[in-house]
């Protein structure tokens, strides 16, 4: 037994990592999830807006991250159009629009078919420039976006009249997968007017360790990784319903199964892997 | 001159500007005309990193060096989508303006850059992320060994995450009462103890000293100390 474990194959291991993810989305297994303080503080933070209150969601992320991110700009967008926010959509990720598109096919188009673009929500696109563009955005939002994404001259976009600059919006409802991201739209734009600027954001599990020194004061909430997305889903559907319609609102609740398995096979793996250690100590192989 | 002087007194006078725009408000029309220089500067870059791109792989397969094929990969992949996107292949024109198709958006759906997007960058990076899942588990296994104190408190630590972020924590600890000093001790509390408290204490620590030196990098580049930054070896 021993040397079958000390020389395991690590074909073997892959084979278990692929059955242990596999299993529970074949089996459509969903664990049941509770909100943890900081994502139910995301939570109210857009649930204490008002109908017509404006929210500038900036969704800064690649297709790399979108495992553990899209259910979270779902579930962003979801919450804003259930709550008849004014959406202004932006991205400093090259790849961000394509997101951006998806939000407006996938929720927005599909379930909230009334909304009206320019009036309920607009597109302003990528825009190169990281920590730059939102630094200018916090001052002169206008200079950095004369039209949108589709060529519209921002003063013939009725939502944006009267919006000058970051200060403008309610709130930030940032989906980040690194640089540029949450911690620079904390730095940037939080830092140059804390008493205005409000930010939630959504961001993958290595970065939530760098953004958890920012909440409650810059961040006043923060979803980090798939589970950070299943209970902010599972505040969601607790609130507005759709729990018998699974699909894209439920993205977030229906991965937690395969990380949980996940998980319970890598600490298995580091118990084992131990296990073999000591043993060949005992040995004086090690 | 050209070449180190006036870039280096350039960088100079942009950094002033930002810095004294915080102190003096009747300087934020000029530090967010020097914002707006960095965004188009920004976009340049993409041009230049593009050219980067075409002439260190052009340079390895004409010197036939090891891996020359992935270079030719790599450069049909770069001119294919760069010919996609700017010549707006297969967009359809917009309602407005059905005579114009370059009017019409490059990245809308059914258009050349999104069957791209969609059926093999997209796929392909989430991919490559999603391997990690795998050569993490390997790593587990054989690299993640209780040989010292350090190493015990880093397991037990990460123990408790992985577990606490699942609902196995809920269930493995479920017998501990909800409210009470005891509840402290459910892993699923214990995760977010360890997040809120040691994990955001060194955090902020690391970040305390980032931002002592990064402050004092920038100095030593504003007062043309550190000339690094504008090649050459200095």
């Amino acid at each position: 037994m021993y040397e079958f474990l000390r020389d395991l194959d690590r074909r073997v291991i892959f084979s278990l990592m692929a059955l242990a993810v596999a299993v529970p989305i074949l089996l459509q297994f969903t664990p049941p999830e509770k909100a943890t303080p900081i994502v139910r503080d995301a939570f109210e933070t857009i649930e204490a807006l008002d109908e017509g209150d404006r929210v500038y969601m900036a969704f800064d992320f690649d297709p790399a991250s979108a495992g553990e991110l899209q259910p979270m700009a779902t579930a962003f967008v979801r919450h804003a159009c259930e709550k008849k926010l004014k959406i202004y959509f932006t991205a400093l990720w090259p790849v961000g629009p394509q997101f951006i598109k998806n939000a407006e096919r996938d929720v927005i188009s599909r379930d909230f078919p009334d909304m009206v673009y320019g009036e309920d929500f607009v597109d302003l696109g990528f825009k190169t420039g990281n920590e730059g563009v939102i630094k200018l955005v916090s001052n002169d939002l206008r200079t950095q976006y004369p039209q949108d994404a589709r060529g519209t001259p921002i003063d013939d976009i009725p939502m944006m009249e009267s919006v000058a600059s970051i200060r403008d919006f309610d709130v930030i409802m940032n989906v980040s997968a690194g640089y540029p991201g949450t911690k620079e739209w904390v730095q940037y734009a939080v830092a140059s007017a804390p008493d205005d600027v409000k930010l939630v954001a959504g961001c993958t599990g290595v970065q939530a360790p760098l953004l958890y020194p920012y909440y409650p004061q810059q961040l006043s909430g923060l979803l980090a990784a798939i589970k950070g997305a299943a209970e902010y889903e599972s505040l969601l559907l607790g609130k507005y319903g759709r729990e018998n319609e699974p699909g894209i609102y439920q993205e977030g609740l229906r991965r937690m199964a395969p990380q949980l398995s996940g998980h319970i096979l890598m600490v298995g793996l580091i118990f084992v892997g131990n296990l073999v250690y000591f043993m060949a100590r005992k040995r004086g192989e090690a | 001159m050209l070449k180190r002087t006036i870039p280096m007194l350039l960088a100079m006078a942009a950094g002033i500007v930002m810095i004294l725009a915080y102190f003096f408000p009747w300087l934020t029309p000029l530090q967010d005309q020097t914002t707006v220089w960095f965004n188009i500067l920004a976009a340049v870059a993409f041009i230049l990193g593009g050219g980067n791109l075409l002439k260190v792989h052009l340079k390895k397969v004409s010197d036939r060096r090891e891996g020359w094929a992935y270079s030719m990969i790599t450069l049909a992949a770069f001119v294919g989508v760069l010919v996609i996107g700017l010549f707006k292949l297969g967009v359809n024109p917009l309602d407005d303006f059905p005579a114009q198709r370059m009017a019409g958006d490059f990245r809308a759906e059914g258009s050349g850059f999104w069957y791209v997007y969609e059926y093999v960058f997209a796929p392909l990076t989430a991919t490559i992320f999603s391997m990690l899942a795998f050569y993490v588990a390997s790593a587990a296994f054989r690299a993640f060994r209780a040989k010292n104190f350090e190493a015990i408190l880093l397991l037990s630590t990460a123990f408790v995450i992985l577990l606490g972020r699942t609902a196995a924590g809920v269930f493995l600890t479920d017998f501990l009462p909800e409210e009470g000093m005891l509840a402290n001790f459910r892993l699923e509390n214990l995760t977010v103890w360890i997040m809120n408290n040691p994990v955001t204490a060194g955090n902020r620590a690391i970040m305390i000293g980032i931002a002592l030196g990064t402050a004092s990098v920038s100095l030593k580049i504003l007062l043309g100390v550190d000339r690094s930054y504008l090649g050459g070896g200095d």
